[in-house]
């Protein structure tokens, strides 16, 4: 068995134990290369099918092609598709963008506040109907007990620190200070009313592990990733106003590969193309104690 | 590139005493390695200057504001990096006792340790403490680092009293350090080149020390054990399969490989192993998570163990004893309910005894105590509320260790020293052999059931009220037949005369008749079909026999009216307890739940 192979073994497990002991379970999914990746685990794991609804959190500013490709993929793998979207602050113009918040207040409303909403169920949950291909309320207000994330250890600090099986306050928070113990593949499975728990099968994944795993397993990923002639590609995916492309030929997974393990990437960080996570060192801290992923 | 495909990968986890310089001795070696992303050193080193802190190399590693503040490490960090030889997942634990469920958490996940000890400091506290756990915890291999050798002006005499003490309180523990390194993390000497200042040591470096400990040894030489995670039936878009899931603990799983499941003892051959987007294949592995199908379905769910035919068969018991560490703030102590988890099994717990604590930082033995207090361990039996299956710790570690959750938190682990006997092993040995030499026939229960749109099942009715009990008993059996099912009652009594005429005017048969009971039900459930029957103050050891015959969950145990009357049925712990005073609001009562227990659907 590779390194590749054993990740992706191990990613399976948990998928798998999450699915037989948590309630209530639902996947992020970001469209980004991470958590595409994590589809892929998750229908192996489950032989073709996917046992949970995926969420998307709708900050209205992910740029365009992300939200055709998530749809036809939900579609053709017949996936339950819920999208979140905090309507309120878009409609206050309560945005970065809009020039009235700064970056990380944004963060906090547009992904983390709807986040939070959707599992809970207390806002906005949109659900993709398969006939018609549209998007419409979804009548199921029950709050979702565990949520499976794509994140990284390798990201950054603060996820460096991370557990398998993560919880979460009644608020979302995360209790960085008192996190359960965790080995021999035992998990925390029982929990407070309210609490909810993160689980997180990519954790032991770096990036160039997860581009080697999109080659082998040919995962089709947004055309983002891939200079499309002019020089530029996006390393890491998040809102058009804080991410910027960077400058890379590369057109294949393979060719990301190569730039990752000998070429210009080697040793550059991949959130650098991602302002928010400049502006002070420990607001990717921050936010992710108050419930972001 | 190719080179860098199938690489090695290695787990190891830092430990030793809070402040003596594990975190720095990983800053350092990605630092000396340049494995740090472009500018983050820089990084780091202006932000110190802007906050008018010296610079150091933990701050790499200790990313959490609060770390950094109080310059200690909270929670582990898993932290990659390579040599030429291989790639590795530096696993850097806290050092403060208060953070030793951290530490665990982190050693757990490692298959070899540093551990870093202060030159000018010496062997503390949780150098040993971590020593201890790393035994515990299986971990074989580990070297030992003295750091701060500038503090000492890097003299050898002191290098050596250290070295000896650590190794001799390792050796207590059954281990040999693989080597002890002089360094030191602020100079850089000995982590990736060796260093003038130490020219008495000829020893490896610590980058050699990490290229030499041996790779993950392979587990599937060992017998095959594979705990079963779930059952699949996904018939939402015309999916037939039933699948098996579960992450091979050791071993090979092969195509039409006879397994038996414990602790039932059912078995069948595998008819596939299912891939996807790949079709099936012939084989798999220790540490692949797969899926399979069985030639003759036969019932298993979560929790069993399925193991191969012809191979050392596994322990089977609901007591057992363990060597336990601790972490909770309350004790664990007889007379409160856990649950344990071994596997994926998950059963309720008690602690049956305490014999030996043991304090982890000195190995000291804590006489007459009955309870093992946090960061302690200890020798314990404990008692199962059902036996699961299990090996000792020594046979397969991955089937031999577990851990205890008190309330919703995992609070402690332990290995498994031995099975012991408990009231139901005779009975559960013939069941186990009975399943074995079961005969199948060509259409799975499963299909029965589902013409009558139910799942088999046994619903005792108990209580001190005979007429009622009877009468709800009969008037249940009339309403499930009404609703069209398979559906027939059992009466105890109709055994006693024929079933067990050999046995009638022996003294002690009580107990055999309720197996003789019991085996009747189980052909009968085997036939999907669901039984009511009746017992005036059922007991909780007779109801046990009745479990461990029949499939645990599928036997509901009702009471109607008060609790209370003869003395040992006062502790059976019924499915269902009814206060209705007439037979149509029990009956109402128990179809609700087995409609809500998903025995009866449609
Ligand atoms: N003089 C000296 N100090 C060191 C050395 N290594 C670490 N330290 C200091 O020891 C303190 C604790 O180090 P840290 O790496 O946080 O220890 P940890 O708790 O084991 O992770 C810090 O102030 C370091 O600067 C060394 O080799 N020499
Ligand atoms: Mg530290």
């Amino acid at each position: 068995m590779d390194h590749l192979e054993r990740l992706e073994n191990r990613s399976i497990h948990l998928l798998r134990e999450a699915y037989s002991c948590i309630p209530n379970l639902a996947m992020l999914w970001s469209i980004g290369k991470d958590s595409t990746a994590l589809l892929h685990l998750a229908r192996k794991a489950f032989f073709g099918h996917v046992p949970f609804p995926l969420i998307h959190i709708d900050t209205n500013y992910k740029i365009p092609e992300m939200t055709a490709y998530r749809d036809r993929l939900a579609l053709e793998w017949k996936l339950t598709m819920i999208v979140g979207r905090n309507d309120a602050a878009l409609a206050q113009k309560r945005t970065f963008p809009d020039g009235a918040v700064d970056r990380i207040t944004c963060c906090r409303l547009l992904k983390t506040q709807a986040l939070k909403d959707v599992l809970s169920g207390q806002g906005l949950r949109l659900k993709l109907n398969h006939s018609t291909g549209g998007y419409e309320p979804d009548p199921s207000r029950e709050p979702y007990t565990g949520v499976i994330a794509g994140i990284r250890a390798d990201e950054e600090g603060s996820r460096s620190k991370e557990r398998y099986f993560s919880p979460r306050d009644t608020e979302s928070r995360w209790d960085l200070g008192d996190q359960p113990p965790e080995f021999w593949d035992q998990y925390k499975t029982d929990f407070a009313p309210g609490t909810h728990v993160r689980i997180h099968p990519l954790l032991d994944w770096r990036e160039v592990d997860v581009w080697e795993y999109i080659d082998r397993e040919a995962v089709p990923t947004v055309s983002l990733y891939y200079d499309q002639g002019e020089g530029r590609r996006y390393r890491s995916l998040g809102c058009h106003p804080c991410t910027s492309p960077v400058e890379s030929t590369a057109r294949t997974p393979k060719e990301i590969v190569a730039e990752l393990r000998t070429g210009k990437f080697k040793d550059i960080a991949e959130r650098s193309g991602r302002a928010q996570d400049l502006e002070d060192r420990g607001t990717l801290e921050e936010l992710r104690r108050d419930g972001y992923m | 590139m190719a080179v860098e495909k199938g690489r090695e990968s290695l787990r190891v986890v830092m430990a030793g005493h809070v402040d003596h310089g594990k975190t720095s001795l990983v800053g350092r070696l990605l630092a000396d390695t340049l494995s740090l992303p472009k500018g983050k050193l820089e990084q780091v080193k202006a932000f110190c200057e802007r906050n008018a802190r010296p610079f150091e190399y933990a701050f790499l590693i200790d990313a959490l504001k609060d770390e950094q503040s109080q310059g200690i490490t909270i929670d582990v960090a898993r932290i990659f990096f390579k040599t030429t030889a291989r790639d590795y997942l530096l696993l850097d634990a806290p050092g403060h006792v208060e953070f030793l469920k951290s530490m665990v958490s982190g050693a757990a996940h490692a298959s070899a340790a540093l551990l870093v000890v202060d030159a000018e400091e010496g062997v503390r506290e949780n150098t040993q403490r971590h020593g201890t756990m790393l035994s515990m915890l299986g971990i074989r291999h580990v070297a030992v680092v003295v750091n701060k050798m500038d503090r000492v002006s890097f003299r050898e005499d002191r290098f050596l009293a250290i070295s000896e003490e650590i190794s001799a309180f390792l050796r207590r523990l059954g281990l040999e350090p693989a080597s002890v390194i002089p360094i030191s993390a602020r100079e850089g000497s000995n982590i990736t080149a060796r260093s003038e200042l130490l020219p008495w040591y000829d020893g490896p470096t610590v980058l050699e020390a990490l290229d030499r400990f041996p790779a993950e040894p392979p587990l599937e030489k060992l017998p095959l054990r594979l705990p079963v995670q779930d059952v699949y039936r996904f018939t939402a878009l015309g999916d037939q399969r039933r699948i098996i899931a579960g992450t091979i603990a050791s071993g090979i799983l092969r195509l039409g490989d006879e397994v038996v499941f414990y602790p039932s003892g059912k078995s069948s051959r595998v008819a596939t192993i299912e891939g996807f987007p790949k079709p099936p294949v012939g084989a798999a592995r220790a540490g692949a998570a797969v899926g399979f199908t069985l030639r003759e379905q036969v019932y298993v769910r979560r929790g069993e163990l399925a193991v191969k035919r012809g191979q050392t068969p596994p322990q089977t018991s609901s007591r057992l004893r363990a060597s336990v560490f601790w972490l909770g703030k309350a004790p664990l102590e007889p007379g409160r309910d856990y649950v344990l988890k071994l596997g994926t099994a998950r059963v309720p717990a008690r602690v049956e005894s305490v014999q030996r604590v043991i304090d982890t930082s000195t190995l000291r033995v804590l006489e007459g105590r009955g309870r093992v207090e946090r960061h302690e361990a200890a020798e314990c039996v404990l008692a199962m509320s059902a036996a699961i299956a299990f090996d000792r710790a020594e046979d397969n570690v991955l089937t031999g260790r577990f851990v205890i959750v008190d309330g919703t938190e995992i609070r402690g682990g332990g290995l498994v020293l031995e099975s012991l006997p408990d009231a139901g092993s005779r009975q559960r040995e013939r069941v186990i052999l009975r399943n074995i030499k079961w005969q199948k026939g060509l259409v799975p229960r499963e299909q029965r059931e589902a013409r009558f749109a139910q799942k088999a099942a046994l619903v005792m009715v108990s209580g001190r009220d005979d007429g009622l009990r009877k009468a709800a008993a009969r008037a249940l059996e009339e309403e499930l037949y009404r609703q069209g099912r398979l559906v027939y009652f059992l009466g105890i009594g109709s055994l006693l005369y024929g079933v067990g005429a050999d046995i009638r005017g022996t003294a002690e048969n009580h107990e055999e008749d309720f197996r003789r009971f019991s085996e009747v039900a189980h052909i009968l459930m085997d036939s999907g079909m669901i039984l009511v029957s009746t017992a005036a103050e059922l007991s909780q050891a007779d109801w046990d026999i009745v479990c461990n015959a029949v499939e645990p969950d599928r036997a509901v145990a009702v009471w109607v009216g008060q609790k209370g009357g003869r003395e040992e049925s006062t502790n059976l712990k019924p499915d269902l307890l009814v206060c209705a005073q007439d037979k149509a609001g029990v009956v109402a009562q128990v179809v609700a739940l087995l409609r809500a227990k998903g025995i009866l659907s449609a």
